[in-house]
């Protein structure tokens, strides 16, 4: 009996998944108004409450793919990989009004480059802080600090050590989680509550899973101006990131 | 017809990566630039423009409109399909360096947000709803 059950799970891995996130968020929800009474929003407690899955699962498996290295879980994977993730947040802008992205559009521009550029120097800074000299391990880390893509894209075109680049790995998925779990705790203080301090937030910090969640966590009318811009982080850093800024950190070592 | 709607998402989305692609090739970048993105502005012109009207209105609408209230319960699954103990044991250098990283570019939201023209708070959100 429990292996035709595994069987049926097995074979239908997408649609357990709908199941074990539609049981995760109602109780989310119900977590938010019981002990919070609304204030931290369920989906923020939903997010936060895959993320601590996430960790066990990791520990349980030693997977780097979260709860989707459980063979039975396997669907939850699928549904929050890549392919979903987007078509979720393409649409997510439908009945965006052109006019309103039309007019943050510089700024927006303005807040990719600030935020590579800021996010790059806190890593550089920080791996030159723990004893790192040559121009290629400070450069992979400061890149790995713009997004766990840009790190290892990065380190890999200048040759830096492979465990130079799980650094800058590593890095980058500290910063997707703090993005998810801290947007909601700093969203009032930094006025991020309108679509143009969205558009910049989501250049400046850039994770595209990052600002998905972050601004999810807040509030999700929000998320397709944030990701609107995010989604152009990655690209120019990895643009930047093994070029101008490797050839800056090279001059200044 | 529901499948209208999510065929010109799909349509959108498809369109927006491979230019995306497309982009990061001439740019010489191991990386899609902005596919997303490209495609979000897809969808978002297609939504104003009166020729598309029986792709985004009535039920072929309620067909987009569905994968955006899917949105949260995929970011859901996507936080549990994260190397969570990957960031955790990265050592203390990752954490700082994400940290530090995530700190000032909070920090620089409210700086930047003041160039360019406001837009008003939206209404405050009621819980439930979705």
């Amino acid at each position: 009996m429990i292996d035709t059950l595994r069987t049926v799970i097995q074979a239908n891995g997408l649609i357990v998944a709908f199941l074990i996130v539609g049981l995760a968020v109602w109780l989310s929800y119900w977590a938010s108004r019981r002990f919070t009474r609304g204030r931290i929003h369920g989906s923020a407690i939903a997010i936060l409450l895959g993320l601590l899955a996430a960790y066990a699962a990791g520990l349980a498996t030693g997977g780097s793919r979260g709860v989707a290295d459980i063979g039975l879980l396997a669907g939850i994977g699928l549904m929050g990989g890549g392919m979903m993730r987007d078509f979720g947040i393409v649409s997510t802008a439908f009945g965006v009004q052109l006019s309103e992205l039309r007019q943050a559009g510089v700024v927006g521009v303005v807040s990719i480059l600030a935020g590579v550029l800021v996010s790059f120097i806190a890593g550089a800074l920080i791996a030159l802080a723990f004893g790192y000299t040559d121009a290629e391990s400070i450069t992979t880390i400061g890149a790995g600090a713009v997004t766990y893509i840009v790190g290892p894209v990065t380190g890999t075109a200048i040759g830096a050590s492979s465990d130079v680049i799980a650094l800058a790995v590593a890095a980058g998925v500290v910063k997707s989680i703090l993005v998810m779990v801290g947007t909601p705790l700093v969203a009032r203080h930094i006025g991020l509550n309108n679509p143009q301090s969205a558009m910049v937030f989501g250049g400046l910090m850039g994770t595209t899973s990052g600002v998905a969640g972050g601004l999810a966590a807040t509030d999700p009318r929000l998320v397709p101006y944030g990701a609107m811009t995010a989604t152009f982080y990655t690209g120019v850093g990895c643009l930047l990131g093994p070029s101008v800024l490797y050839f800056i950190v090279r001059a200044l070592v | 017809m529901i499948i209208y709607g999510v065929a010109l998402l799909s349509a959108c989305l498809l369109a927006g990566l491979y230019l995306g692609e497309l982009l990061g090739q001439l740019l010489g970048v191991q990386a899609n630039v902005g596919g997303v993105g490209l495609a979000m502005l897809l969808l978002v012109v297609a939504g104003g423009s009166p020729r598309m009207r029986s792709l985004t209105t009535g039920a072929a609408g309620e067909g987009v409109k569905f994968w955006g209230a899917m949105y949260i319960p995929i970011v859901v699954a996507m936080a549990a399909s994260q190397n969570v103990v990957a960031a955790a044991s990265g050592g203390i250098l990752a954490v700082l360096a994400g940290v530090l990283a995530v700190l000032v570019s909070f920090a620089l939201v409210p700086v930047l947000s003041r160039f360019g023209p406001q837009s008003p708070p939206l209404p405050p959100l009621e819980q439930n709803h979705d």
